[in-house]
């Protein structure tokens, strides 16, 4: 079974070369820790997101490893340096099959 | 966001609502500071006794006209921020998802919202700010029993339950519409018993603690619960982004933590209890602007 769900990301669309960009990404996701029990006792399993990459033109310029103490719906904001014209590409990958991908275009000049 | 959504003027009330109050609620006067301190002062010294001192000697009053406040006032910056910027906004996810669930078919006459309301952005501009309001039936609603009725009356569908994630995510997508109006909520011939019942519950002692919302949140507003302010418990916001509980969450299920603090046995989900004291809640908020979805911590 495939999951996915939404993704936000706020980035600038162009910047010059050089410059420190600032990115900012939401993803939808419950990251159900599988320490939680229900009211009768039956312990929820673990179903969260393990795994955050950015590449930047093909080549990975962030990475994160997520684990069951994060919260719901994990914010994530890092920099990167703008290099040249192309593309991000932002995947998430999980427990129980989830994959998320979204892409962005920078315009450096 | 412009801070003047979170501030209002004092003439947006009616002067007979706060003329009934202000009777009924003498303040003290807040220009007179020196005598504001003195009082603070005295009750710090005399806080150790105050299971003693009569109620009165300690009670200060509810908040009203411009000197109500939203709890967005009394959050971190981070926290403001998030609730700001609708791509920080966790809610956000939920307003795209009741944005979604409006233009869905749905139940045995196969409509969606939008097959009657047509574009939220027009029809459902202020209905938010309005609720809970009596409907023809005399029956008084909020803004989830409003969409479960008509789910079950006009697109013959199951009503939604309580706190389930398509009811909070159209609710959240309607209260959005409302987004800087003010709650329009008055004193009506048709909800003047319900606003009374509210009244009554909101000062009502309840729980072993034996505590009222009026205590905390009217009398003691702006002071210390465990390190944290105590608001002034106006709901501007909801349904909320509560990172508490890491979701989405209606005014009922915050009433019911509140409920469970003072070790009382909360009233169920649509009870006629939380209806009454929701709308009393709006009636007090009235003129206030709507925040939805707000974050809260």
């Amino acid at each position: 079974m495939s999951k996915t769900s939404r993704t936000i990301v706020t980035m600038p669309a162009t910047a010059k070369k050089g410059e420190i960009l600032e990115i900012r990404i939401i993803v939808q996701h419950d990251m159900e820790s599988g320490f939680r029990h229900t009211e009768t006792g039956q312990r929820v399993p673990r179903d969260i997101i393990r795994d955050f990459a950015c590449t930047y033109n093909g080549v990975e310029v962030f990475r994160v490893e997520l684990h069951p103490a994060m919260g719901a719906n994990p914010l994530i904001i890092f920099t990167t340096v703008a290099t040249d014209t192309g593309t991000l590409e932002f995947k998430w990958s999980g427990d129980n099959g989830y994959a998320s991908s979204t892409t962005s275009t920078l315009t450096v000049t | 966001m412009p801070p003047s959504i979170y501030t209002f003027q004092r003439n947006a009330l009616s002067q007979t609502d706060e003329a009934s109050r202000s009777n009924k609620m003498p303040r003290v006067n807040s220009t007179n500071w020196v005598g504001q301190v003195f009082l603070s002062c005295l009750l710090g010294f005399l806080a150790p006794l105050g299971t003693l001192l009569p109620h009165k000697a300690l009670s200060q009053v509810d908040p009203v006209g411009v000197e109500r406040q939203s709890s967005y006032m009394l959050m971190s910056p981070d926290t403001k921020a998030m609730q700001d910027e609708p791509l920080l906004n966790p809610a956000t996810f939920a307003v795209l998802d009741g944005q979604l669930l409006w233009q869905e078919l749905a139940g045995k006459k196969n409509q969606s919202c939008a097959s009657c309301h047509g574009d939220a952005s027009v029809s459902m501009k202020g209905v938010a700010a309005s609720f809970p309001k009596v409907n023809a039936a005399g029956q008084l609603l909020n803004l989830e029993g409003r969409i479960n009725e008509c789910r079950t009356q006009h697109q013959a569908a199951p009503a939604f339950t309580f706190e389930s994630k398509p009811l909070l995510a159209l609710t959240a997508f309607v209260s959005n519409q409302s987004k800087g109006m003010p709650i329009t909520v008055e004193r009506t011939t048709a909800n003047e018993t319900a606003l009374a019942s509210g009244e009554r519950l909101f000062n009502q002692r309840m729980g072993q603690l034996n505590l009222s919302c009026a205590q905390c949140h009217a009398e003691r507003s702006g002071q210390k619960l465990a390190g944290n302010p105590i608001p002034q418990a106006h709901p501007t916001a909801y349904p909320i982004y509560r990172l508490e509980w890491q979701a989405v969450g209606s005014l009922e299920r915050r009433l019911r933590n509140c409920m469970a603090g003072v070790r009382a046995e909360p009233y169920a989900f649509g009870s006629n209890e939380f209806l009454e004291l929701e709308l009393f809640l709006a009636w007090r908020a009235r003129a206030m602007p709507l925040e939805s979805p707000g974050v809260r911590p």
